[in-house]
């Protein structure tokens, strides 16, 4: 007895160390990121004489470089909230057996597999000015000629079919970490809950919600991170009429083939996703206490 | 004298009827929201290229052809690059998951030091846009020789997806009580076998479905993989680079064969991921 617990004790210690775990990914993305990302900033700041900040001046001046950091905060602050709302509305209704649910949960997750592209060409074929979306109000005689929805005069209905095509493309993502995180939260708390007579309401605010926390936070730092990092939606849509961060990167340095400018765009984005993702960790943090 | 029985009160029933009434309507809308552009694009590219131009479109095109799909799929670098794209997914995978699944292990099973730092390090590394890392990377991966090959497209991809696998995972053995696992080991499984025979089982579903993401991830993924290869590039790659001269025909044939094997992928992945799910989803 004392000899298996001192065995046991002893096996505990020796595979004990997390870091065993840890150490692949850490070597795999010291190697693959850190070493990058290191490249990267000296090539921000530096040219062949050293130290400067001609980049980030060049990249300030920029009219479309203000225009992008708007689009980009704007999409976000409109897709992110629309989608979470959507996904958990999505995975309750999955929750209530609806019939031909296999049906109806095929349809859902397909958008999952669609690159970003494709979903920007997807769209691209509805808002269109020659598109379905366009015939549709010309035959039913609401439009003349039908709406220039992607001209870069219409800020605003571009916004919208950008946002449009990525709350269609991206909100699977967020229904399937729901719909996981929902599956392990225990039924028997909503029926005690039902049967003291919480209302629907009151079941899905204080029992469903606080269980799912974990999967919402993983969805909420995903997202929105993915989010700053849109780009090949509205390249599709609209070319460079409705910049994004990350469309002004690839401009910079692919067509411009200014790698420097392109770095310090990139850090743009880099910093404004750290504060995110520290932000969502610690509000989500400091309400679990 | 006659007791009059109270009258039925129907209002529940009424009111559960409704409410199913309310969800089916709910789910079809949602249905026809994620099916109708798919089924647009999908008219569009099998319209012939002169129905395509007019305009107002009527909902079934006037000249079905295979025309305006033929020239996408025979156009050059396109099958090759499908099977790129294929097997950069399926490798990004295996490799992410090798690398990113016993870090989420330990992220969920342990209290150690710096512990908060790996877990910034690995949402610093998520957060970075592809653009900075493809630089350098092309740089590097011309320096061994690795320059332009589905490997590489492999090891950045597996860069992307390593930080989401080691979160999600995380997130999943966290879920899997500590309970049966120490229940294991009173049994006398050691640390490795009771994760091997207890705690992996169990965490099976979620991990199936970590790795749609890591997939998917490596299938959406384009910059990178333009950046990286030239000659090997995945489908995405390639229909972007294609995208500035490519007529509109071109766009709806690519934009549909983008979305094709998903809807395969998906299909086959449902299958597994309602069995593996539970009965919510039967």
């Amino acid at each position: 007895m004392a000899v298996a617990v001192l065995e046991a004790g002893k096996r505990r210690r020796l595979a004990g160390s997390p870091w065993l775990l840890l150490a692949p990914s850490v070597v795999f993305m010291l190697a693959l990121f850190g070493w990058p990302v290191v490249q990267a900033l000296i090539s921000a700041f530096t040219d062949e004489s050293g130290f400067t900040l001609a980049a980030w001046d060049r990249l300030f001046g920029d009219p479309y470089f203000l225009k992008a950091l708007r689009n980009t905060l704007l999409l976000i602050a409109i897709v992110v909230p629309v989608q979470l709302v959507l996904a958990v509305a999505m995975a309750l209704l999955v929750q209530a057996r609806p019939k031909f649910l296999s049906g109806h949960f095929y349809l859902w997750t397909i958008p999952l597999a669609v690159s970003e592209l494709a979903a920007g060409l997807v769209w691209l074929s509805v808002f269109d000015s020659r598109g379905y979306l366009n015939s549709l109000l010309v035959s039913w005689g609401l439009s003349g000629t039908g709406v220039q929805w992607l001209s870069y005069t219409n800020t605003g209905t571009m916004l919208l079919a950008v946002v449009i095509a990525e709350i269609w493309r991206a909100t699977s993502l967020v229904f399937v970490i729901v719909v996981a995180g929902i599956q392990m939260v225990p039924k028997d708390f909503d029926e005690a809950a039902q049967v003291f007579g919480a209302s629907a309401w009151q079941r899905l605010w204080h029992v469903t919600l606080p269980q799912l926390k974990p999967s919402l936070q993983v969805a909420l730092i995903l997202r929105t991170i993915l989010a700053m990092q849109a780009f090949a939606v509205a390249q599709a849509l609209t070319g460079r009429d409705f910049p994004l961060l990350v469309g002004e990167t690839y401009q910079w340095y692919v067509n411009l083939q200014n790698p420097a400018v392109a770095s310090a765009a990139a850090l743009v984005v880099l910093a404004l996703s750290l504060v995110t993702a520290l932000f969502y960790l610690r509000t989500m943090r400091q309400e679990a206490k | 004298m006659t007791t009059t029985l109270p009258p039925v009160d129907r209002a529940p029933l009424r009111r559960r009827r409704r409410r199913a009434i309310g969800v089916q309507i709910a789910c079809v809308l949602v249905s026809l929201f994620m099916a109708v552009p798919m089924i647009l694009i999908g008219l569009a590219a099998v319209s012939s290229p002169r129905a395509l131009l007019e305009f107002p479109k009527p909902l079934v095109p006037s000249g079905f052809s295979a025309d305006t799909l033929l020239a996408f799929v025979q156009a050059t670098g396109t099958v090759p690059a499908l099977g790129n794209s294929l097997l950069a997914g399926v490798y990004t995978m295996v490799l992410s998951l090798l690398v990113g699944a016993p870090a989420g292990y330990a992220l969920a099973r342990q209290v150690f030091r710096g512990n908060d730092a790996y877990q910034v390090f690995m949402l610093l590394a998520r957060a970075l846009p592809i653009v900075v890392l493809s630089v350098p990377l092309a740089t590097m991966f011309l320096r061994f020789g690795v320059y332009d090959t589905v490997f590489s497209v492999t090891l950045l991809h597996t860069t992307l997806a390593l930080p989401t696998t080691v979160l999600i995972s995380a997130s999943i053995f966290v879920s899997v009580p500590a309970d049966v696992e120490e229940a294991a080991r009173v049994f006398g499984c050691g640390r490795f076998e009771a994760a091997r025979r207890v705690v992996f089982p169990l965490a099976l579903p979620g991990l199936a479905a970590s790795s749609i993401f890591t997939f998917v991830l490596s299938w959406n993924e384009i910059l990178g993989a333009a950046v990286i290869t030239l000659g090997h590039r995945t489908l995405p790659a390639q229909v972007l680079a294609s995208l500035g001269e490519a007529p509109q025909a071109y766009r709806f044939a690519g934009g549909f064969a983008l979305i094709l094997p998903a809807l395969v992928f998906i299909l086959v992945m449902r299958r597994y991921l309602v069995n593996m799910w539970g009965t919510t989803l039967r």
